[in-house]
């Protein structure tokens, strides 16, 4: 889904799009995460950390790098943006076991990145469960100023909503090239997050699950590009 | 391949040495044949317990020769008696097509019927019902014809051992074929198995002529020493074929591959002779001249399409008719290569260079099964260098010349996949399964330590960071043997086995255009490859099936399409499969170009055209590299010509392309054809080389293919789809099966991700050394761009012209028709889609 994965240099050293949203400035970081410039409030969603290990309980055998490379991105935001608090938007975590197979030293990044802020667990369909043996706090939900945070999106929701789960991608086809890429999705008023860790896969916005979630006329594909984040209007997005 | 190929009088036989049983004598009596010579030969080397290569051009009766010792054997050993036990297979038929092995199954079965002869033949493929499979373990045939798939996954069965308890020949039939490929790789490991499961067992190759032919008497039997060869016998060609090269009275164009031009000089051929065979090298080509011949028509001949796209049904119907001698012409390619027999065809035409002699030669001996006869041919070279091409390919077929791939060393991702299948089988010990494998002809060469890393990566992925080893899937046990460590992982192993790692296909289904409502049902047209679908837009028109289709959208595992009103589509088809022009074809080009004298022999107009070059720029000696430089509107282009086939040609644009950015010429594009590659920039190259602020000796570097290679790897494409087949051989990831892709997308792991994550954090994994050989031989071609920079080490000859030279004209034509892929061009792509929106959306809230 990514241009390909990028080191920590490269996440440090990408240029964010700064947008408005819920009357504040939000950048969006080419790397996947979006800082909330007013609340110094980072946030990033289904990390699907230690997906490796759960793919390796039914002996599929991905390299087991996963949770370091995805920790090592996170810790990358952090020092680019000093955030006061840090939110992950649930499915931090492949399935409901998977923070009591963390190494030491993913638990030692995560103690570090959390080290002198807060960090908000938001609970997922993958990880209803807190998460054992790391800092931070476990919730379902979290309001923060006038926005709700939440893991999967709720279509009754008419106010400011960021959420995740849908893994968002956006596809450009144009004379005979093609590009799919993460995206940020949003009409301004909800707000969808690209996954954050390195195994995860993309579900295309023109997908059905999108339906009902956006005003089309104001939807924004935020794609995520090498050093870039390029905003695409619906015109030129295509489904899978 | 049919037996009724040995109806001609046969030359004198050697027959006296050897006693066929008396229902083999009366049958070829009664045919009033004679058993070949070397058919006896081979039988008598099998009787004397020797495995042996058969090398004989088509039509010499192969087949029978194959499975003569085998009849006779079956023959004399007759019915098993009632009360004993039912003897195992006898003999295992390889063949790399299943319909090849359906249609020896027919060509067997009638001596064998009309000798009354006790033996039971059967086939053994992917679409043989799991019932009869089933049985066939219980109650194995004698003879069983199958593929390479099948002999590995028979061979990971728990009773594996006793199946093959009885085996005494193995007849691997089109070997040239077969040995080139990953298949072979595995075939060659499963049957250095059957040669450790069955100590007598005899090895029979059969083969069209190749240029080394001592590589494939090799692989036949177990190298234990090094070095041991089969038995060779060689059957000498029969007459020569009469190949023409067509002299068109129209102009040959500078480039392209479609050959419009002679369209109604082939139909005039079509129309002269009774069946008419035509070649061509994709399935792209194939589309457009059944069109264009369709389009010309006027007596609407049975004209008909073959290509291995296409819904099988349709190709059925296209080879019952060929068969039944119902069409005068068939457009096809390369899924007819391989000796299936196709009724009473008198001429192959071969549109655009056959890029190979011994593709040619393969080729044309379609066209005739009798091999004392001539076969007729004519080639139709598509553009200029291609009538050079075919001058050289017809040549090398008078003289006998063969220019078959080098065999690669094993392929490890095969090696993976193999070692998994043994263990399923039996426990292994890894001195034993070490010694076996390296009894393989490929894998004669592999080092101990590579084994053993393959034996940790399917044990649990084999990464530095051990923390899967309590999921493995094989485990070293107290008794030194590594067992399957659950039944589950046979299962996987199953599902996996193979190493034909198709493109993802995609349905093409012709749905009628309705407005307003959905699109709906309609019939299948064929299989099309879904990366060439992921480049197109809702609209967009292409050709498939003889016909220019608009693309519609994707619902599920179906590429929706309707019938497009405009007569040319849109987007050109995609260009995959294309075969790289031998190594042994362009040298004789560059030999050809070289040497003004011979130029008499091409068609005037392409003498002209190189007379003109050597006057207005240079005509390079067979070891120079030309380059030349020139402006051209307002860029400036760098064309040189190296002649080593397009795959080493766009690695080497890739890599130039890097070296001029850092040089700081500013380069903007380039293109790569078989001959020659071009590039253009912002920087007057020409002048930048006269003022030594480049030079080309430090441009074409070998050094390039060290770190800049490296860098570019990281982003390639090429390299990550390389990558993804090898992970998929070698069980890392899933095999996708039809049905079940769609579903989660998110959900899955793409290998580009695996990819990435592994590159960064261990590069010397099994896998990525898997993947870099393969890209020196496969995509990337980067082993013979290495040949090529040091052939020209300090032979390069630089023209700084003032305007395109002629021999550049074909190559500049090629801009703007090839696409570029690669990850460089997909964040230009999203840049120009967010421009627009910024025009669309100009006081929008962005």
């Amino acid at each position: 889904m990514r241009a390909a994965l990028k080191t920590v240099e490269q996440v440090t050293a990408g240029e964010a799009l700064a947008i408005d949203y819920a009357e504040s400035e939000v950048l969006l970081d080419p790397a996947g995460a979006a800082y909330f410039t007013d609340d110094r409030l980072l946030v990033v969603s289904d990390m699907h950390l230690e997906k490796g290990s759960s793919f390796a309980r039914r002996r599929v055998f991905l390299p087991p790098y996963d949770t370091a490379a995805t920790l090592a991105r996170l810790a990358a935001m952090a020092a680019k943006y000093d955030p006061s608090t840090i939110v992950s938007l649930g499915d931090a975590f492949h399935d409901d076991e998977a923070s009591e197979r963390l190494g030491d030293d993913a638990i030692a990044a995560i103690r570090a990145i959390a080290s002198g802020r807060d960090l908000v667990w938001v609970t997922g369909n993958h990880d209803p469960s807190p998460p054992e043996g790391v800092p931070g706090v476990s919730v379902e939900m979290l309001a923060f100023g006038q926005t709700i945070f939440r893991h999967i999106a709720e279509r009754d929701e008419t106010g400011h909503e960021v959420s995740g789960h849908l893994h968002p991608c956006a596809r450009l086809a144009r004379e005979g090239r093609a590009v799919r890429r993460a995206c940020f999705a949003s009409d301004g008023v909800r707000l969808v997050m690209p996954s954050f860790g390195v195994f995860t896969g993309g579900l295309n916005v023109r997908d059905a699950a999108y339906d009902g979630l956006f005003d089309a006329s104001r939807f924004r594909a935020y794609m995520l590009g090498t050093d870039r984040v390029y905003a695409v209007g619906p015109k030129g997005l295509i489904g899978d | 391949m049919a037996l009724v190929s040995i109806a001609t009088p046969p030359p004198a036989s050697s027959s006296d040495g050897i006693d066929l049983p008396a229902p083999f004598l009366d049958w070829f009596a009664s045919k009033g044949w004679r058993p070949r010579a070397h058919q006896l030969d081979l039988l008598e080397k099998a009787e004397a317990g020797r495995s042996a290569l058969l090398i004989a051009p088509t039509g010499a009766g192969k087949t029978l020769a194959g499975f003569l010792p085998t009849l006779v054997d079956l023959a004399r050993r007759g019915k098993a008696k009632p009360g004993t036990r039912k003897p195992g297979v006898h003999t295992l038929y390889i063949s790399p097509l299943k319909a090849l092995a359906v249609d020896i199954h027919r060509n067997l079965s009638t001596p064998v019927e009309e000798m009354a002869l006790p033996v039971e033949i059967e086939t053994r493929t992917g679409d043989t019902p799991q019932s009869r499979r089933q049985r066939q373990k219980l109650n194995p045939p004698d003879i069983l014809l199958t593929t390479p798939e099948q002999l590995a996954l028979l061979l990971s069965h728990k009773d594996a051992e006793r199946f093959f308890s009885d085996l005494r020949h193995v007849v691997l039939d089109e070997l040239h074929s077969l040995v080139t490929s990953k298949r072979g790789h595995m075939l060659a490991l499963g049957l250095a198995r059957l040669h450790r499961l069955c100590p007598g067992l005899k090895a029979i190759g059969l083969s069209a002529t190749v240029s080394e032919p001592d590589l494939l008497r090799q692989w036949l039997v177990p190298q234990r020493e090094g070095g041991e060869m089969a038995d060779l016998i060689t059957v000498a060609g029969g007459a020569k074929p009469d190949i023409t090269i067509l002299k068109s009275k129209e102009r040959v164009p500078w480039s392209g591959h479609s050959a419009r031009y002679a369209m109604a000089e082939v139909y005039e051929a079509i129309r002269e002779h009774k069946t008419t065979l035509l070649f061509v090298n994709t399935r792209s080509q194939s589309e457009l001249l059944f069109q264009e011949l369709w389009r010309i028509n006027e007596d609407n001949l049975p004209i008909a399409l073959h290509h291995g796209s296409l819904d099988v049904s349709q190709r059925r119907k296209v080879e019952q008719a060929m068969q039944g001698n119902a069409l005068r012409a068939i457009v096809a390619t390369s899924t007819l290569d391989l000796g299936i027999d196709w009724g009473d065809v008198d001429l192959v035409v071969h549109v655009g260079s056959p890029k190979g002699a011994s593709r040619l030669a393969q080729r044309i001996g379609r066209a005739n099964h009798r091999m004392d006869e001539a076969s007729k041919a004519i080639l139709v070279p598509a553009n200029r260098f291609e009538v050079m091409e075919c001058q050289a390919a017809l040549d090398a077929n008078y003289l006998g010349a063969q220019d078959t791939p080098p065999l690669a060393d094993g392929a490890l991702d095969v090696l993976c996949q193999h070692i998994l299948g043994t263990a399923c089988a039996e426990p292994f010990r890894a001195d034993d399964l070490y010694a076996e494998i390296t009894a393989a002809a490929p894998y004669a060469g592999l080092p101990r330590a590579i084994f053993d890393q393959a034996v940790q990566f399917v044990a649990h992925g084999g990464y530095a960071l051990q923390s899967y080893e309590r999921y493995a899937r094989i485990r070293l046990t107290q008794d030194g043997t590594w067992r399957v460590s659950h039944p589950s992982v046979a299962q996987q192993y199953r599902l996996n086995c193979g190493t034909i790692i198709e493109a993802p296909m995609l349905n093409i289904r012709l749905t009628r255009q309705r407005k307003g409502g959905p699109l709906r049902g309609g019939p299948v047209l064929g299989k099309i490859e879904e990366g060439f679908i992921e480049a197109l837009a809702p609209g967009d028109t292409f050709l498939f099936a003889g016909k220019v289709l608009r693309f519609e959208g994707i619902h599920e595992n179906d590429c929706i399409v309707s019938k497009a009103s405009d007569l040319n589509a849109k987007v050109p088809a995609y260009a995959g499969g294309k075969f790289p022009t031998t190594t042994y074809l362009s040298e004789q080009v560059r030999k050809m170009l070289a040497d003004p004298s011979g130029w008499d022999r091409l068609p005037r107009q392409v003498s002209d055209w190189l007379a003109i070059q050597k006057a207005k720029s240079l005509v390079p000696s067979p070891e120079q590299l030309l380059v030349e430089t020139f402006p051209r509107g307002n860029r400036f282009y760098m064309v040189a010509y190296p002649f080593e086939g397009r795959l080493a040609h766009q690695t080497l644009c890739m890599l130039l392309t890097r070296r001029l950015e850092r040089a700081k010429a500013r380069p903007l594009g380039f293109v790569a054809s078989d001959y020659a590659v071009a590039i253009w920039g912002l920087r007057d190259m020409g002048q930048m080389l006269r003022r030594s602020e480049l030079s080309l000796s430090g441009l074409f570097d070998e050094d390039m293919l060290g770190d800049d290679l490296e860098a570019w790897l990281d982003e390639s494409y090429l390299l990550k789809r390389t990558f993804r087949a090898c992970a998929t051989i070698a069980g890392l990831i899933e095999k996708r099966h039809p049905g079940r892709e769609k579903s989660g997308r998110q959900m899955t792991v793409s290998a580009d991700l695996i990819y990435d994550v592994l590159r960064t954090h261990e590069p010397d994994h099994i896998l990525l050394q898997a993947t870099r050989n393969d890209a020196r031989t496969g995509l990337l071609d980067i082993g013979r761009l290495g040949d090529m920079l040091s052939r020209i080490k300090g032979r390069i000859v630089h023209k700084d012209l003032e305007m395109i030279s002629p021999l550049a004209v074909p190559v500049m034509l090629e801009i703007g028709k090839e696409t570029v892929h690669g990850g460089e061009t997909s964040d230009a792509l999203m840049a120009e889609a967010a421009d627009d929106l910024i025009r669309d959306a100009i006081g929008a809230d962005i």
